[in-house]
């Protein structure tokens, strides 16, 4: 009779030891990946973060469709967009870098900590090489750090606030949309040409990173035309009634309002200031009046009549006449039945300009790649000639200043184009006080791993 | 004095909602012994009933505009509610224009039914739970309330105009020797304040002059005897239940021209209402409306620049700050009877 020697624990034991054994190899292939994410198979993954839910959960589906729309044309699918009207012809319909581009998307809330969770998630599960979008400053400067950690690009979307690329600019880190600076200075000239240099103005401003940045660059903008500001008051995101600090507007000795608010507060402040009379108003002998700095499509549409008339600015409008923002506009309209909102035109071109500095450097490695977008000046997206700044990686391309229109057809054109500012009008230098001065800093490039 | 007297007029709009919530908070409560954490979702669901009416008087047919195109270039499809094919351009365009009144015929049956099948098809299971369990449960179902109005309008505010007859602002100052301009008060908000005051002045009318009233008073001061006398009180507190989410839908419903609606309003307001019900004292009903008026106009004179720049951010915690304060001298606050959530 034969004793066996195996025993639950021996076997354990050694199951434990083979198992480290067989593991080894793959832990040594896994750090011998020269940056986080490296794609080995024959997809690369994108990782799209926008608001599917919570306030700006209906920019977020748009920025969704544009991003959708930029695969596809990566890809070969569909008549290409903007891939025709693109100054750089290196992306050709074939994947990125020889693989075919493939998607996850994750769900910021527009909540900074969800936001980072999710890209989080993107990134160590999904694997993805880069993330992309957003729609509030808040969630893309805390996204943009958890990035920069992590070794991987991020591409913001819609995100306003001097400081995404001011003070709190990161090498892994690249802005397409315009911001707070530049809004000030594309309107300042406007507005002196339609109410002129005497002028008093209240500001509202919602209280956070975007809305301090905003507040600052309109009131030095409208200072240096010789405006007054009577008065600053930060109102609560959210709030929803606006009635208590619109109402002491009127005896303010103000004769302008200027709402730095965005989404459904905007909504709500330019309503009811209209439902005060303000619009109706005269102050100093002269018509009061109300500026909204930042607009967007979608808060126009929901805004209503209330706009008619009403000045702001935007990153980009599908009613622009270039080759490619009729190219693009085209593609989406054929593929989702209604022209794209600027949010969805930022998100599409920087999910191109990422496919394309990949393609130019010829790896996924995020230093390679942000030092192909340094620096890199390009045409036929929408915008005209554009420079990716590489001091600071932020975009700089013409401004748009728009105005409420009079008589819109339909509830797309509720916004005109009143001016095509020229990039050199909204230029300032890297180290700009409002910027972070001589202190903020790209840091450097992380390619993780 | 100008500022002064706006603020009290903005604070009677805003305290005129936080009243007609919390009335049929304390009303539910004060009946069925129900902490209804799904009440400002009921004001939220009367707002999207004008919304919904809205959308159906503007349900149109295509019509191809051979003269315009559209973005892509396209003949432009041109809207043309129905309403105006069947009554006439005029008639349909009054019909959109007033469709927020209108709203309220519609709203009062629609919040009935979903009071009724609110309260028997959920809450009546939770009648002997204790309160946490009130509260979990109905908090997650304006929660539910909340996620279908959103899938169903989407998550941006959805402009509701009143009537243009309302639309401009009434020189509240003028009247009162001020120089012109000087204090502007937009008709509707006026209009909902008395609105507000009729809606109130009935519900306390039917509770103090009819049977019915009577005999739900003295179940709210005595359940037991009441049912030892034969009366199905149940039926008539479930009666309360659906009245009580008509009060909360119709004041939703009007509004809707003063705040367009979104899918969380009735979360921002179901906090203050229920604040203003432990101000007022849980189960009384002249004190949830007195103190929903006291604590609107307190909010809106903490909104003055003046007070914010003595105390920055004094505006958003002033109705919490009055709460303590009154907690701690009148512990069952400004009307509050004894009895009620001491047991």
């Amino acid at each position: 009779m034969s004793k066996s020697n195996f025993t639950r624990r021996g076997l354990l034991k050694t199951g434990a030891v083979t198992g480290a054994g067989l593991a080894l190899p793959t832990i040594f292939t896994s750090g011998a990946a020269a940056f986080t994410n490296e794609p080995t198979g024959d997809t690369v993954t994108f990782g799209f973060n926008v608001p599917q839910t919570g306030p700006y959960a209906d920019e977020g589906l748009d920025e969704l469709r544009a991003q959708e729309l930029a695969i596809e044309h990566l890809n070969g699918m569909g008549d290409g967009g903007m891939l025709n009207t693109f100054s750089s012809k290196v992306l050709d319909g074939t994947g990125v870098l020889g693989k075919k581009a493939a998607f996850v998307t994750g769900d910021t809330q527009t909540k900074s900590d969800a936001a980072r969770a999710s890209a989080k998630s993107m990134i160590e599960k999904d694997g993805v090489v880069m993330i992309n979008g957003g729609s509030s400053s808040g969630v893309a400067v805390a996204v943009q750090g958890l990035c920069q950690e992590a070794g991987i690009i991020f591409m913001a979307g819609l995100t306003h606030s001097n400081d995404t690329t001011g003070k709190d600019r990161k090498a892994n880190g690249f802005r397409h949309f315009f911001n707070a600076y530049m809004s000030g200075a594309a309107l300042a000239p406007v507005l002196k040409n339609a109410y002129g240099t005497d002028r008093r103005a209240y500001h509202l401003t919602a209280d956070y990173t975007w809305g301090w940045t905003q507040q600052e660059s309109i009131q030095s903008a409208t200072e240096a035309l010789g405006w007054e500001t009577v008065n600053n008051v930060m109102t609560p995101v959210g709030a929803g009634d606006f009635s208590s600090y619109i109402t002491p507007v009127l005896n303010s000795g103000a004769d302008v309002l200027i709402l730095n608010h965005y989404g459904g507060d905007m909504i709500n402040s330019l309503t009811q200031a209209v439902q005060f009379g303000l619009r109706d108003a005269e102050a100093n002998g002269k018509n009061f009046e109300i500026v909204v700095p930042l607009y967007s499509e979608l808060m126009a549409a929901g805004a209503g009549e209330n706009i008619k008339g009403v000045y702001g600015s935007m990153n980009w409008n599908w009613q622009l006449q270039d080759e490619g923002t009729q190219a693009f506009v085209k593609s989406f309209g054929e593929k989702y039945g209604r022209p794209p909102s600027n949010s969805a035109h930022t998100c599409y071109v920087q999910t191109l300009l990422y496919a394309d500095a990949v393609t130019r450097a010829g790896s996924f490695a995020p230093c390679a790649v942000a030092e192909a977008l340094e620096g890199f000046e390009f045409d036929g997206l929408g915008n005209g000639p554009t420079l990716y700044r590489a001091e600071d990686h932020q975009c700089f391309k013409d401004v748009l200043v728009m105005k409420g229109a009079e008589n819109p057809t339909t509830e797309y054109d509720t916004l005109e184009i009143v001016e095509q500012t020229p990039v050199d009008q909204v230029m300032y230098e890297p180290n700009h006080p409002m910027f972070g001065g001589d202190e903020a800093s790209l840091g450097s490039c992380n390619d993780g791993a | 004095m100008d500022a002064i007297i706006l603020q009290i007029l903005n604070g009677l709009d805003k305290g005129s909602a936080y009243a007609l919530i919390a009335l049929g908070l304390t009303l539910i409560f004060g009946t069925l012994g129900v902490v209804n954490f799904a009440h400002g979702a009921l004001f939220m669901i009367g707002a999207f009933v004008a919304v919904t009416l809205q959308r159906i008087l503007s349900l149109s047919y295509e019509q191809i505009d051979p003269e315009k195109t559209d973005f892509l270039g396209n003949p432009l499809k041109v809207q043309v509610p129905y309403v105006d094919s069947w009554f006439g351009a005029d008639v349909g365009a009054w019909l959109i224009d007033w469709s927020v009144p209108i709203a309220i015929v519609m709203a009062i049956p629609v919040m009935l039914l979903v009071g009724f099948i609110m309260e028997r098809g959920l809450i009546k299971h939770f009648y002997k739970r204790p309160h946490a369990d009130q509260i979990l449960v109905t908090f997650g179902l304006a929660i539910v309330l909340q996620e279908l109005v959103k899938y169903f309008f989407g998550a941006n505010p959805i402009q509701t105009g009143a009537p243009d007859a309302f639309a401009g602002s009434m020189d509240f100052g003028s009247l009162l020797g001020f120089p012109p301009n000087s204090i502007m008060y937009p008709y509707w908000r006026l209009v909902y304040f008395l609105f507000a005051a009729i809606v109130i002045g009935g519900v306390f009318a039917f509770l103090q002059f009819t049977t019915f009233g009577m005999v739900v008073r003295a179940g709210m001061a005595d359940r037991e005897t009441v049912g030892l006398l034969g009366i199905n009180i149940d039926k008539r507190f479930t009666l309360m239940f659906g009245l009580a989410a008509a009060v909360a839908g119709v004041a939703g419903v009007m509004y809707t021209p003063i705040l367009a609606p979104n899918y969380h309003m009735g979360m921002d307001f179901l906090v203050l209402s229920f604040v203003v019900v432990v101000v007022g004292g849980m189960g009384s009903l002249p004190g949830a409306v007195a103190a929903g008026f006291l604590l609107g106009i307190l909010q809106s004179f903490a909104s003055m620049n003046e007070i914010k720049s003595l105390i920055p951010g004094i505006d958003q915690v002033i109705i919490y700050l009055v709460a303590i304060i009154i907690l701690l001298t009148r512990p069952r606050g400004l009307m509050g009877r004894a009895g009620v959530m001491e047991e």
